[in-house]
């Protein structure tokens, strides 16, 4: 098994944390991971990106230029990533940031998530990366949702524990999302 | 505090820091450098938990300055950098080599030349293994490829710098100091090394001197022979080098620290598919393993050394292989870190 | 008349290899008898400089290290700071202290390090063979100012008492002279507080000492003291620029 995931968005938006959380999933699991945020001066434009790589072998570059996957959070990260998404791969978009009428590629399976409204429902728009985690997590089956979930309070840092509950929830909405009516056959994962 | 055996998720650079405490590292002077300033802020908050002392200074010249100092008491004492703040440590790593003091230095090199970028390189390989500074000195180099791999050559760099009272270099690029993986970690080290050569006062004992000064030739030229002799020795003890699949290789693949996790990986593929590929991995630049590479041509019809630089490595591979076989070079420059698909294109084009 | 010169116990029995009229002689014994009168030898490590002061360590017996030229101050920090309990100093000439080691005795200083330092000014550099250093006198010809520092090019001659004692941490500062048995007897008096400061863990101690270097002056021993007192002393002041204790009195 292998499989790559790419999750961008605006600084503050959680990108880095939902990367974290699979990451530290995916260990739980016994599987090879690597985790590698961008950093340095490029972050300060308020831009934030990372890189999630999984595999049952050794994983050669934690850097990926053609991702199987990737999460988009905002519409600059979908007109910068839409392109290097792998033939086949799948793109994750928040819907609320980025309309789908930007979005080009046909040859990739897409789904579009309102994560935002979806998160401000549960009490927090903080929690939308969660949301399309979830979302994620059901369409590949990366790591099992239950997995994630019990990782949350290795990945939370103590002044957001209280935002606990939800980003759990955040993380069941997305996967239900998928659940009614997106699942998809084939996630690209080999 | 993280319980021996329990798996963590960590930086690479962080993960260097807390092997460090566990391996008995008391003292830490650096100075913020993108890709690695996480160290020291690690540091800044541990260290002082088990009686440490970190000092951010004013420059990479003092850090490694006050790493020395601290040697001279015989306390265990590390720096971290990268690539350019490791060339104005060059000074104080000569005198270190020349007054047989131990240190570890840890470089999470970037691309260069110059002011250059904070992405990923190995491009500093000639500066840590051919000395980098002036004189006739070696610095022992470990090149960790995995943040596990980067807790348990920390902990041997303090035994070794102990054991031959030398510098030690961990080189690794910025990839390995951001990047998180899981990790375990190593018990804290309990026993304390005796340094009878540490200077803690002339007390009960006649007075002592550290120093690198010999004005008369043929004085200096005994010292400079007692370095060579335990570089010697440092070569016939401590190379350290992985192999794979080198048994009827058509080609075989040279590759350290991040070049060579990919490598690896393309290797892997490329055997799956039955091609005779094999792969060597120096894990010590210094000592290099130069006899295991000499016989390795000698069962190989070609080699491909793989590097994040212009070509550096390369040089030393081509020295063990003494044109016994080709040996072809392949390298990414800048803070680019190639594809495993971009290697496969690269060995099999030489199958 | 028998001339009883009796060696301070911190000093080897060695004859040392300074010019006839250079006042690194006289340093060295101030600062061995300073760390005699307050029992110091057995827990002392002092950081040797780059510089005529280099083999200190041929004639001091207490631990000695060496530091790169200008870094003494660090090494020094790096000593103080794993050790507490040693008694740690540097001894440091004007290029290395006032030039390629600024940076490092600003900052020590600046952090309030709980060591000492003995910084003898002979206006040139006297280990490379006379040149330009940051504290030349304008006008001073040396072997780099053929024609005498100019301030227009070179700059004014830097005032490193006055530049540490300016900083907020330092405990005590001051400046002192070896030319004649009274400065002489200031100068022993300001090396003894400077490193009681450090024994009593008050901060940092720094005291900078006017020096001749008749060598590189081309003068002979007695007109070199006579160049300290009649140039050096007005472009330098002695004073005690700083001192914690008095200044609460
Ligand atoms: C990096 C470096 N640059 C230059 C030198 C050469 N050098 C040795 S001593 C010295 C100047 C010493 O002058 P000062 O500090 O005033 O001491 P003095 O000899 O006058 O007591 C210089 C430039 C050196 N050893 N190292
Ligand atoms: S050159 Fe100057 S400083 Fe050096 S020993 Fe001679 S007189 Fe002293
Ligand atoms: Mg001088």
């Amino acid at each position: 098994m292998y499989t790559d995931l790419m999750v961008s968005g605006f600084g503050g938006q959680g990108v880095l944390i939902a990367g974290r959380l699979l990451s530290y999933a995916a260990m739980r699991e016994n599987k090879h991971v690597t985790f590698f945020p961008a950093y340095g001066p490029v972050m300060r434009g308020g831009e934030a990106y990372c890189t999630v790589v999984i595999s049952t072998r050794l994983i050669g570059s934690p850097v990926v230029r053609n991702p199987l996957t990737v999460i988009v959070m905002n519409l600059p990260s979908l007109l910068s990533l839409e392109p290097r998404v792998k033939p086949g791969g799948l793109l994750i978009v928040n819907a609320d940031l980025a309309d789908r009428s930007h979005s080009r590629r046909e040859d990739i399976k897409k789904i579009f998530v309102p994560a935002n409204t979806i998160a401000e429902g549960i009490g927090s728009g903080r929690v939308a990366s969660m949301v399309t985690l979830g979302a994620y997590i059901e369409a590949t089956g990366a790591v099992t949702l239950q997995n994630a979930i019990s990782c949350l309070d290795k990945i939370i840092t103590e002044k957001h524990r209280e935002f606990l509950h939800l980003d759990e929830e955040a993380l069941n909405k997305g996967a239900e999302f998928v659940r009614a009516g997106h699942r998809l056959q084939d996630t690209g994962i080999r | 505090m993280i319980a021996v055996g329990e798996k963590v998720l960590m930086r690479g650079c962080e993960a260097m820091a807390e092997a460090a405490i566990r391996a008995g590292c008391r003292f830490y002077a650096g100075y913020p450098i993108t890709p690695q300033s996480e160290l020291a802020e690690y540091m800044a908050r541990e260290l002082p938990k088990y009686g440490g002392v970190f000092i951010q200074s004013e420059s990479e010249i003092a850090a490694i300055n006050m790493v020395l100092g601290a040697s001279v008491t015989g306390t265990r004492a590390m720096t971290s950098s990268s690539s350019p703040g490791i060339s104005l440590k060059q000074e104080g790593i000569s005198y270190l080599a020349a007054c047989e003091l131990p240190a570890v230095i840890a470089n999470f090199s970037r691309g260069g030349p110059g002011l250059g970028n904070i992405a990923p390189s190995d491009a500093d390989y000639f500066q840590a293994t051919k000395g980098g500074g002036h004189g006739d000195y070696r610095n022992i180099v470990l090149a960790p490829y995995s943040v596990q791999e980067t807790v348990e050559l920390t902990h041997l760099a303090f035994d070794l710098a102990d054991r031959y009272r030398n510098p030690v270099l961990i080189l690794c690029s910025g990839l390995i100091a951001q990047m998180m993986e899981p990790v375990e970690f190593m018990p804290f080290r309990e026993e304390k090394e005796e340094k009878p050569w540490a200077l803690r006062g002339a007390r009960g004992r006649p007075s002592m001197v550290i120093k690198s000064l010999y004005l008369q030739d043929v004085e200096l030229e005994g010292h400079d022979l007692k370095l060579q002799e335990k570089y010697k020795e440092i070569r016939e003890k401590e190379v350290r080098v992985e192999a794979q699949h080198l048994e009827g290789a058509k080609l075989v693949v040279v590759a350290f620290g991040t070049a060579a996790r990919v490598a690896a990986s393309a290797v892997e593929e490329v055997r799956e598919e039955g091609l005779p590929v094999g792969l060597i991995r120096p894990i010590t630049l210094f000592p290099f393993p130069t006899d295991f590479i000499r016989k390795a041509a000698e069962g190989t019809d070609r080699f491909l050394v793989l590097e994040l630089s212009g070509g550096q490595m390369v040089e030393d591979v081509e020295l063990a292989v003494r044109g016994r076989v080709p040996v072809e070079f392949y390298g990414r420059m800048g803070g680019v870190v190639p594809s495993p698909e971009e290697y496969l294109t690269e060995i099999k084009k030489r199958l | 008349m028998k001339l009883v010169f009796d060696r301070p116990r911190s000093m080897k029995d060695k004859p040392m290899h300074f010019c006839p009229g250079c006042s690194h002689g006289i340093v060295h014994r101030l600062v061995a008898e300073a760390i005699d009168a307050l029992g110091l030898r057995e827990r002392t490590v002092a950081v040797a400089p780059v510089g005529c002061a280099v083999f200190m360590y041929e004639y001091m017996d207490f631990d000695v290290t060496e530091a790169p030229h200008g870094r003494s101050p660090a090494v020094a920090t790096g000593i103080k700071r794993s050790r507490p309990d040693l008694f740690v100093f540097t001894y440091q000439g004007d290029g290395d202290i006032g030039a390629i080691g600024l940076a490092e005795i600003i900052s020590a200083a600046n952090r309030g390090e709980n060591f000492s330092v003995v910084f003898v000014n002979n206006t040139v550099y006297g280990m490379t063979g006379g040149q330009m250093a940051p504290t030349t006198l304008l006008g001073q010809r040396t072997t780099t100012t053929p024609r005498g520092r100019e301030a227009k090019t070179e700059g004014h001659p830097l005032k490193m008492a006055e530049l540490i004692s300016g900083l907020e941490a330092p405990y005590y500062v001051a400046r002192v002279a070896v030319d004649s048995p009274a400065h002489i007897a200031r100068a022993r008096k300001a090396i003894l507080r400077a490193f009681q400061i450090q024994v009593e863990e008050k901060g940092f101690s720094f005291v900078e000492v006017l020096g001749a270097c008749p060598l590189n002056w081309g003068l002979s021993p007695a007109e070199a003291i006579k160049r300290v007192q009649e140039e050096l002393i007005p472009c330098y002041p002695l004073e005690i620029f700083k001192d914690k204790e008095q200044a609460v009195m």
